[in-house]
């Protein structure tokens, strides 16, 4: 589904701006203007087009001033109907003429009472009221200013045309008067000093009073030229909205009937470069209007996501209601003014969130269940921190930043709006990694600049202090000095926190490079974290570090350097001066639309530049242990599992580095036994500290950095979730068979027996496919045949897109689709996969894509769109428009994958079909492909030598009998 | 009866061998009854009053008609050698260098597989365009490890070549760089232009430059048995780099010049038995001398487990992932659990070790010496030919000797 694209086409902005008109028929027309024959009548571009509303006649302005008219539905040319410059031109005055032409048809408007009746406007200033049945121009309106815009007042008595040099002008249309000279008026609003153009101009007609005029554009060219504003004015009332995109288009909602004598707008849609703001007209103040779809996903970049597939109702409620208090401090509470049709989906069979991480140190929670991704709640972390603005003001609320109220005394009298705005306060405040425990609510957030925050659900407002904690990951080195940003300001006070996630305490790692890796474990009161220099273990309960470890190789000093980035000036001021620079002089012509010729061009420009240009070279050398950022985690996680001894299974830690090196700890978590969970409380507990001792190291030796680690339990199913097993939410893991750990690396997937790290099966995907692995996730497919059947693979996207997917722990493969742009880089590294078999991944910043592997879990756009003009000349059953799909750029891609995947999956209900090696279902036979991969792993104990052998021998020797010696004494 | 009486006129040089760097020769030519000296020892003690380096350990080698370089090291092959001068036999005095203790244990063997390495470099240092080339370096015969090979000469057409290069263990680079361009395949619809990707830069020092078996502009075919058609150069490159401890490429050859004809290595590769054929001596060394090294070597390979370093590990496959276990790391809490499920812990850890050695396979990388001989003129070949076989022997001792070494850990 389109979540926020709102880069549409010009001409498409143009239909939406007329009142009802439908998305259906831009579509239509869009396609039809590619044409050749429409083409090949005129060689000028298209600038303006008008659908009349008797919906049978399309007007196309054009660049060269002629006017072409289309019967619709057919859009066949009325040949005879054209209307060329010079049957204007000979009617003009001779001074008005004086030789020029009158310049591209800048403005189409229908009268609003007569029908058969246009109002053309050109760019030079003239404005032309044309009888389309009599072929015969009424009025002429010699105006001298360049022309951008035209708007009927609802009578038909008025016009109002909007010009170049920031002006407006009103016209009167008195009939029997041809050629008027004049304006009624004439007022440039912000000036004297230079202007920018108006490029839309609206006059709506109220009941009460004077009318509400509505315009972009027309600031003054100096001081506010780079703002991107529209302007409402009535009366004395006067607000200029700014902005943070730009405008592409606007219209107001308001009554058509035509026996109504005043428009009464209720609302104005403003269709912005990258949002779509909703303005209340009716409620004083002209508050905005909460989007319940189309909201901006990118208002702040993001950075990072997590999902949660299945939440409980009850932390869902408790979300949604911390969302309403939220939303309802800054906006009106009058209903969605825009109906888009109806949804036809039925309701989710369960609660899913995406969670967004954002530069600015936001999460957004979003309701994931269906096609639509609405915005629930928003947790800023911003204010856990000292940061340039005010400690005390909520960044949550726009309308206490001191800025603000300071613009609010200037003129014009500005007022922010939308929530799109990309410029973060700290880059430091950024989201890296997210985890959340939906069972305990417990939310680990970690950043930017190593601050790794776990927030607890509450209903209710807290001022509190937190704590942080440091952790400092170099403990044991010296003489590396840390060149990147300052971790952030704890706060000196404490500070206010609304209902919602509430931070609980903040653990500080150090050097306070960008934290890589996340995990949480709510059952034993950990988290686990990773930066480029380290890993460290924290237990949140006690708030004490249990483990700090530096993964640095001693010889990577770049490492230290801090980030390659960009370390910023974090002034506010420097970010206003970037938002200067962003703007150019050149307000967005629309004169830039790439024809197809054009691309044909470039391409073939293109191919000629890269002949020339010497070939790329890739040096071929293997992966070397010194290659500097070794020492990134990439991936941490807990298990309970067996990582001492085949009987006993216990708390584990797992980390693995960009140099292929895996590190295990055993934990000892009070309370939590060698496989049984003790009751919490009592009081050894909160003596007793969280241990952890290293069980292995495991370097690979292809030294591919890990990019995921997960233990498999006897059944070769992956462990369920904390709490999971113990609320019984999920099957218990198999403790009574061996466990095994399946190490991905970027090259190659490889499932190890534990304890004894032995190499059980693998798969060498880069030797065999030339492709990288991206990311990883154990997802389970569920048979559309059988109700209970399903099946745990493992879901692998690769740096060229595809994914693969693989039988666990047999590691076979089962089925490969194309799925992302391999080009697409921020896409394949946006991508977040469901546990059952879907996922989600940016294919701009502002949309997800989402995509199902799964046959059994599909989410599609059921919908349809009534209308109530005949505009279809098909007749499309009863006007119901089902879009089984409404992707954008990657259809064939997608269309492709979730071709295949319409068909039942392989590797569910039928053994036949296309599996590239073998049946699927025979799991346990390694007869096939993998068994040439298949060998016994090189396995040295170093530190268990000789001497270390026996003396663990000994050890346990003594042991024994100091327990026998025990027993007996 | 016209052997008896005619004499041999026998050239020999020394070579300091330990140091490298220095380089300094000696001939003598004298003659010698073809019934002279009875046996080897005689032979060999004759050469040491001839040189007057009594006592000097040397290792001797003779060029066979077929200007091979081939040990004299018992009264056989001695035999031999002096049936094959016709009438000239050259004979190569090798100084042997300063072995460990270890290696002087079983010097018969020791000196076969020394011989056959030494010979080959040699060979190398005595042929004109090497001895131009300044920054050669001349390792003593333990250093040397099988860095490439030509494989599957027999079943890959004459136009292609596949070659293997070890990666493991030296410090050189692998040293090339690729490219994407256009090659020309031609089909029954005619010439057809396809994408390909080529070698396009030898780093210079590196162990491809070294081997002579790939240049620039060679077409890379496959990777590891993979055909990398339709393949971008990032995937190929990626390819290349998953497999850079054991890169088997295919490429063809730019210069198709030194293609090793079918034929040829038909009859080499049979080991029709010929006496002076490359192959079937080659071969022979490389399978003598496996137990001698396994038991020669452990003294280096037991260096690097103790200081555990990640270079050691380069020197395996790539099966070999490194585990490092904690010792502090006690069996699950035994002190806690105090019935009798302690006993299954220390079974389980003393078994562990064990276990380890067990049932490790083959390594895939025994390269039988199918290529060796194949082409007898082209010297740097011979070279990687021969160094195949017998380095072949070091990594595979190695890994024996890790067996070993696990097993005395016990």
């Amino acid at each position: 589904m389109k979540i926020g694209n709102f880069r549409k086409s010009v001409i498409m902005s143009h239909l939406l701006s007329h009142p009802n008109l439908l998305l259906v028929v831009p579509v239509r027309i869009l396609s039809i203007i590619k044409f050749p024959n429409f083409l090949s009548l005129s060689a000028t571009r298209v600038t303006v087009l008008l659908l009349l509303k008797s919906c049978d006649l399309l007007c196309v302005g054009t660049e060269g001033g002629g006017v072409y008219f289309l019967e619709v539905p057919s859009l066949s040319l009325k040949d005879n109907q054209t209307l060329l410059q010079d049957q204007i031109t000979h009617s003009l005055p001779d001074d008005y003429r004086c030789g020029k032409s009158l310049g591209p048809v800048e403005a189409l408007q229908e009268h609003p009472q007569q029908s058969g009746k246009i109002l053309i406007g050109y760019s030079r200033g003239l404005v032309v009221l044309w009888d389309l049945s009599i072929r015969h121009a009424e009025q002429l309106f010699l105006g001298k200013q360049q022309l951008e815009s035209l708007v009927w007042e609802r009578s038909g008595n008025l016009f109002v045309c909007s010009h170049n040099d920031g002006g407006y002008s009103v016209w009167a249309v008195t009939s029997g008067n041809t050629c008027n000279h004049q304006p009624v008026s004439s007022t440039i609003p912000y000036g004297p000093f230079p202007c920018k153009a108006i490029s839309k101009i609206l006059w709506r007609t109220t009941q009460a009073g004077s009318p509400v005029l509505l315009y972009s554009g027309g600031m003054p060219r100096a001081s506010y030229g780079d703002r991107h504003c529209l302007t409402i004015q009535q009366d004395k009332d006067h607000v200029t909205l700014d902005f943070t995109s730009r405008v592409i288009d606007f219209f107001t909602v308001h009554s058509v009937e035509q026996e109504r004598e005043f428009d009464e707008p209720s609302a104005l849609v403003v269709l912005l470069e990258e949002e779509l703001v909703v303005i209340d007209l009716q409620t004083p103040g002209w508050p905005s209007m909460p989007t319940p779809y189309l909201a901006p996903l990118h208002s702040s970049a993001i950075t990072c996501s997590c999902h949660i597939s299945s939440v409980p109702p009850k932390l869902w409620e408790r979300l949604v209601n911390a969302g309403k208090a939220q939303q309802s401090r800054q906006h009106t509470h009058r209903s969605w003014p825009i109906c888009g049709g109806k949804n036809l989906a039925p309701p989710p069979k369960q609660q899913e969130l995406l969670l967004t991480g954002h530069e600015d140190g936001t999460v957004r929670f979003w309701d994931a269940s269906g096609v639509a991704l609405t915005p629930l709640y928003k947790l800023s972390t911003a204010n856990v921190f000292h940061t340039d603005c005010d400690p005390s003001d909520d960044p949550q609320d726009p309308s206490n930043d001191p800025d603000m109220q300071q613009e609010e005394e200037e003129w014009p009298p500005f007022r922010k709006v939308g929530c799109f705005d990309p410029y973060s306060d700290d880059p430091r405040l950024g989201i890296q990694k997210i985890s959340l425990c939906k069972y305990s609510n417990k939310l680990v957030v970690a950043g930017t600049a190593g601050q790794v925050i776990v927030l607890g659900l509450s209903d209710e407002r807290s001022d509190h202090f937190v704590d942080v904690s440091v952790v400092d990951l170099l403990y044991d080195r010296e003489g590396f000095t840390w060149k990147g940003h300052d971790r952030l300001e704890p706060r000196s006070k404490p500070a206010p926190f609304p209902p919602g996630f509430q931070p609980l305490v903040v653990v500080q790692c150090l050097p306070p490079a960008s934290v890589t890796a996340v995990a949480l474990h709510a059952e034993w009161n950990l988290i686990a974290f990773g930066t480029s220099h380290g890993f460290g273990l924290f237990d949140y309960h006690r708030r004490n570090a249990v483990l700090a470890r530096c993964t640095l190789h001693p010889n990577d000093s770049l490492a230290m350097e801090g980030p390659l980035s960009r370390v910023k000036s974090l002034k506010k001021s420097l970010r206003q001066s970037f938002r200067r620079i962003r703007k150019s002089r050149v307000s967005g012509k629309k004169r830039t639309i790439t024809t197809p010729t054009s691309k044909v061009q470039e391409a073939n420009a293109a191919l000629a530049e890269q002949e020339e240009v010497a070939p790329v070279q890739r040096r071929i050398e293997p992966r070397s242990a010194d290659d500097s950022l070794s020492g990134v985690v990439r991936c941490v996680c807990f298990a309970d599992t067996f990582l001492r001894d085949g009987t006993h299974h216990g708390p584990t830690l797992w980390a693995g580095t960009n140099s292929g090196s895996v590190y295990a700890y055993a934990l000892e978590v009070p309370g939590v036994g060698s496989g049984r969970v003790c009751e919490r409380g009592g009081a050894s507990e909160s003596s007793v500290c969280v241990e952890a001792v290293l069980g292995k190291e495991i370097q690979l030796m292809h030294r591919a950095p890990v990019v995921s680690i997960c233990v498999l339990d006897g059944r070769g199913k992956p462990l369920p979730d904390p709490y999971e097993a113990s609320q019984d939410l999920a099957i218990a893991p198999d403790m009574t068979n061996a466990h095994s750990v399946l190490i991905a690396s970027e090259e190659q997937l490889k499932v190890f027996s534990l304890p004894k790290v032995s190499a059980k099966t693998k798969f060498k995907l880069t030797a065999h496919e030339g492709c990288r692995v991206r990311k990883v996730a154990m997802v389970v497919f569920s048979s559309t045949a059988q109700e209970d059947y399903s099946e745990h693979t493992l879901v692998c996207l690769t740096n060229l897109g595809d994914m693969h997917l693989f039988s666990i722990p047999a590691l076979r493969p089962q089925v490969r689709y194309d799925c992302i742009r391999k080009e697409d880089i921020s896409g394949i590294a946006s991508c977040v996969f469901t546990r059952n078999g879907q996922g989600f991944y940016l294919i701009s910043p502002s949309e997800y894509e989402r995509f199902s592997l799964s046959a059994k879990v599909l989410t599609e756009p059921l919908c349809f769109v009534q209308l109530d003009r005949p505009l279809e000349p098909t007749p499309t059953s009863d006007g119901t428009t089902v879009q089984p799909q409404a992707n954008g750029t990657h259809k064939n891609q997608m269309g492709q994958a979730e071709g295949q995947t319409e068909e039942p999956p392989s590797c569910l209900s039928s053994p036949i079909l296309d599996t590239p090696l073998d049946s699927p279902l025979s799991c346990a036979d390694l007869t096939l492909d993998s068994t040439a991969e298949l060998t016994v792993e090189d396995v040295r104990d170093f530190l268990t030598s000789v001497d270390e052998a026996e003396n663990n021998l000994k050890n346990i020797k003594e042991e024994e009998g100091r327990s026998t010696g025990i027993l007996i004494n | 009866n016209q052997q008896n009486h005619s004499t041999l006129t026998i050239k020999h040089h020394l070579m300091c061998v330990c140091c490298l760097r220095q380089f300094d020769a000696e001939y003598r030519r004298f003659a010698l009854k073809r019934n002279g000296p009875g046996g080897f020892k005689e032979f060999y003690r004759l050469l040491q009053t001839i040189h007057h380096i009594p006592g000097v350990d040397v290792l001797l080698g003779y060029a066979d008609v077929h200007g091979d370089l081939l040990p004299i090291n018992n009264d056989e092959n001695y035999h031999k050698a002096i049936a094959s001068a016709n009438p000239l036999l050259r004979i190569i005095i090798t100084k042997r260098e300063d072995e460990p203790i270890i290696f002087g244990t079983n010097s018969l063997q020791r000196r076969r597989k020394g011989l056959g390495l030494t010979s080959l470099r040699a060979t190398g240092s005595g042929s004109t365009h090497s001895k131009g080339r300044s920054g050669l370096m001349i390792g003593p015969p333990k250093n040397f490890r099988q860095i490439s090979s030509i494989i599957d000469v027999d079943i890959l057409p004459e136009t292609h070549r596949r070659v293997r290069l070890h990666k493991h263990g030296t410090q050189k680079p692998l040293g090339f760089y690729i490219r994407d361009g256009v090659s020309v395949r031609v089909t029954p619809q005619g010439v057809e232009k396809v994408p390909g990707v080529f070698i396009s830069r030898l780093v210079r020092g590196g162990l491809a430059e070294s081997t002579g078996l790939l240049g620039v502009n060679d077409e890379i075919l496959e990777v590891n048995g993979i055909d990398v058609a339709g393949k971008s150069l990032d995937q190929v490159t990626d390819m290349m780099v998953a497999n850079s401890h054991n890169l088997i490429v295919t490429v063809k050859p730019a210069n198709q010049r030194n293609n090793v004809t079918h034929r040829r290595s038909k009859t080499s590769v049979g080991n029709s038995g010929s006496l002076g054929s490359v192959g079937s001596t080659g071969s022979a060394v490389s399978h003598d001398s496996q137990s001698p090294a396994s038991l020669s070597n452990p003294i280096t390979a037991s260096n690097s487990i103790a200081e555990g370093d990640s270079d050691d590990g380069g020197d395996d496959d790539d099966e070999g992932d490194l585990i490092l276990e904690n010792d502090c790391l006690t069996p699950y809490d035994s002190h806690r659990v105090t019935n009798s499920t302690t006993m299954p812990d220390r079974d389980s850890l003393s078994n562990g070790p064990h276990s380890y050695t067990v049932g490790r396979p083959l390594p895939q990388s025994v390269s039988l010496p199918s290529n060796v001989g194949a082409s007898l003129r082209d010297s740097a070949m011979m070279i990687s030919s021969h160094n195949g076989n017998s380095t072949h022997t070091t990594s595979s001792s190695e890994e024996s000797m890790r067996e070993d070494s696990n097993v005395t850990a016990l």
